[in-house]
């Protein structure tokens, strides 16, 4: 490897950590308001313009606080299981690619952390890593509140992540017919999504050149149950068993102060802005959108790619903030049934639906 | 599917409620239910038992004249009351005595306001003023320095240099006599029979026996 591409490499990896931190802290600080504005309150308003330093202010203090190791934790495990709560969530990020490509000199630059083959396969794996995470700190912490959430956030985790990959999968398997066979790496299922639907169906062709080409409006089925499968797997109300701040005063991370929480709670967050950036490229097309490379000056068609990202991203994040804001948590029998009776029998059926219209349409009916 | 459309009634209320808060808030629509605290202040409730203050007569005189009754009253049993006698050439107080030592220990007290009502001169009474907080314990025993009013009716405040301080709400009335006052009847609207705000009272002339009756069998009717 040449220095060059080292720094590209280098450069990559440091845009794309850099942009998710940020829009970390401002993510926190946004459900703060978003939820404030649904519940008639104003909501952090003291440090900084609109309060949106006040993530830093509580880091900072989070920061100095006192990590306190109660006694008869596991130690090992304690003081691992929070770093297996960001690394996974960090690693995440990295697959998504987050803005169109653009040339240092030679050296072409992409927005995206690293372009895995396996990209998808990649995600998934390290969303169930953070599972580890939940159930070693509430395994180590040696107190029952703790474990029971962590036993919760395992059934949970189990059960939605089933639904999760199906629905993946289902979108995977359409992507693979967009193009030249099928791909797991999240660049290409971006790429295979540019253009409109226009030549999809000559007839309706006026119409469909303006919608694009983006894999919900096929997928619109295993795009709901992705969503929902995301919710839960990020532990966000109304799936939030795991924490439960009610009935198990803080869940898998009670026994857990100071940076070490501070921890958990920046995983939570990355997490959710993750998930919704990979449904925004599996389904929403990426950052995909018209650039006007004629119209507009080079600077500004190169950025704006990232800003159709960031704002399909957001969409997301705020229905994540909207139900959480709206929905009481679920019973745990409810969560069970809601992954084990409903998403998973219906993300099967979407799963072989969708492989039959795709094998009708590439070798046509069995009996014709 | 019946809940779906359940979970879409609830996100539509806290749509709504998002919508008048950014969109028709900054042009007065929205129904806030909190208040930026320390640059905007709630209207407290008029009976709200605050800090305790000592009154003085208009003319300067002390009240409180050392019963301790207000200390055997309290529940907390946080008033350290100690009575003196009055210099006959200088009194302090219009009685024979006066309140020499008058402590509050304002981490026990549980702003009962048993004391005002036990207190059988109106010496001690409540005001609006609740931010108390102190950094050490010695600072939360209030003692006649701080809870003497001045002869001009001015309360001193614990710490008059705090950001939060408030002079104001030292003189607002206090709950229990609003309360019990006459005045606090519907009937008595306007007539001051008890001071109704710390400080010395400006009385107005005494209403005659007839006033008073006339006021008590409308009260009575009405």
């Amino acid at each position: 490897m040449s220095w060059p591409e080292f720094g590209v490499i280098a450069l990559r990896v440091v845009l794309t950590f850099g942009l998710l931190l940020v829009l970390t802290i401002i993510n926190v600080w946004l459900e703060r308001k978003v939820l404030a504005d649904m519940q008639s309150r104003i909501g952090p308003t003291r440090a900084g313009p609109w309060g949106i330093l006040q993530t830093v202010a509580d880091g900072l203090k989070l920061f100095f606080k006192e990590s306190i190791t109660p006694r008869k934790v596991e130690l090992g495990l304690y003081i691992l299981a929070p770093f297996l709560a960001v690394v996974p969530a960090f690693l995440i990020f990295m697959m998504v690619p987050w803005g169109r490509p653009f040339m240092i000199g030679e050296q072409e630059v992409a927005l995206q952390g690293a372009d895995l083959n396996i990209g998808l396969l990649f995600i998934l794996a390290m969303s169930s890593m953070a599972v580890y995470a939940v159930v070693l700190a509430g395994w180590s912490s040696g107190s029952k509140y703790p474990l029971l959430g962590a036993v919760r956030g395992t059934a949970q985790a189990i059960s939605y992540e089933a639904a999760l990959g199906l629905a993946m999968v289902a979108v995977v398997m359409f992507s693979a017919t967009q193009g030249d066979g099928g791909t797991l790496s999240l660049a290409e299922i971006v790429d295979r999504q540019a253009g409109t639907w226009g030549d999809i169906i000559p007839v309706l062709e006026p119409i469909l050149q303006f919608v694009p080409r983006w894999n919900i409006f096929p997928q619109i089925v295993a795009f709901v149950i992705f969503f929902i499968a995301i919710i839960a797997e990020t532990n966000r109300a109304p799936f939030d068993l795991v924490e439960a701040e009610q009935e198990l005063v803080g869940g898998f991370h009670t026994e857990y102060s100071g940076m070490r929480f501070a921890m958990f709670f920046l995983a939570e967050y990355v997490n959710i802005f993750s998930m919704c950036a990979i449904a925004a490229t599996l389904f929403l097309g990426g950052w995909n959108g018209p650039t006007f490379d004629d119209a507009l000056p080079g600077f500004i068609s190169g950025i704006l790619p990232t800003v159709y990202f960031l704002l399909k991203t957001y969409a997301l994040v705020f229905i994540f903030f909207w139900i959480r804001a709206t929905l009481p948590r679920l019973r745990y029998d409810q969560l069970m049934t809601l992954g084990w009776k409903r998403l998973i029998p219906g993300a099967l059926a979407w799963l072989a639906l969708s492989t039959l219209v795709i094998a009708f349409r590439q070798f046509g009916l069995p009996w014709s | 599917m019946g809940f779906v459309s359940e979970i879409w009634k609830g996100l539509k209320v806290t749509g709504k409620t998002m919508l008048k808060t950014i969109v028709i808030g900054p042009f007065g629509g929205s129904e806030l239910v909190t208040t930026p605290y320390p640059d905007e202040k709630r209207q407290k409730p008029q009976r709200f038992h605050g800090r305790h203050v000592l009154n003085r007569y208009p003319d300067g005189m002390e009240k409180c004249i050392g019963c301790q009754l207000c200390a055997g009253a309290c529940p907390a049993d946080c008033i350290h009351v100690r009575g003196m006698d009055n210099d006959p050439a200088h009194p302090t107080s219009p009685g024979e005595r006066f309140g020499f030592v008058y402590e509050i220990n304002m981490l026990r007290c549980i702003f009962c306001a048993l004391c005002v009502e036990a207190c059988p001169t109106e010496a001690i009474t409540m005001t609006h003023l609740f931010e108390m907080s102190t950094t050490n314990r010695q600072d939360a025993i209030y003692t006649r320095a701080e809870l003497l009013m001045d002869k001009d009716g001015s309360v001193p405040h614990m710490f008059p240099d705090d950001p939060l301080a408030d002079l104001d709400e030292l003189m607002v009335a206090d709950g229990w006599v609003r309360a019990t006052a006459p005045s606090g009847m519907a009937a008595y609207e306007g007539v001051q029979a008890w001071q109704s705000t710390a400080g010395p009272a400006e009385w107005g002339p005494e209403p005659t026996q007839d006033e008073i009756d006339a006021r008590s069998a409308g009260d009575r009717n009405g």
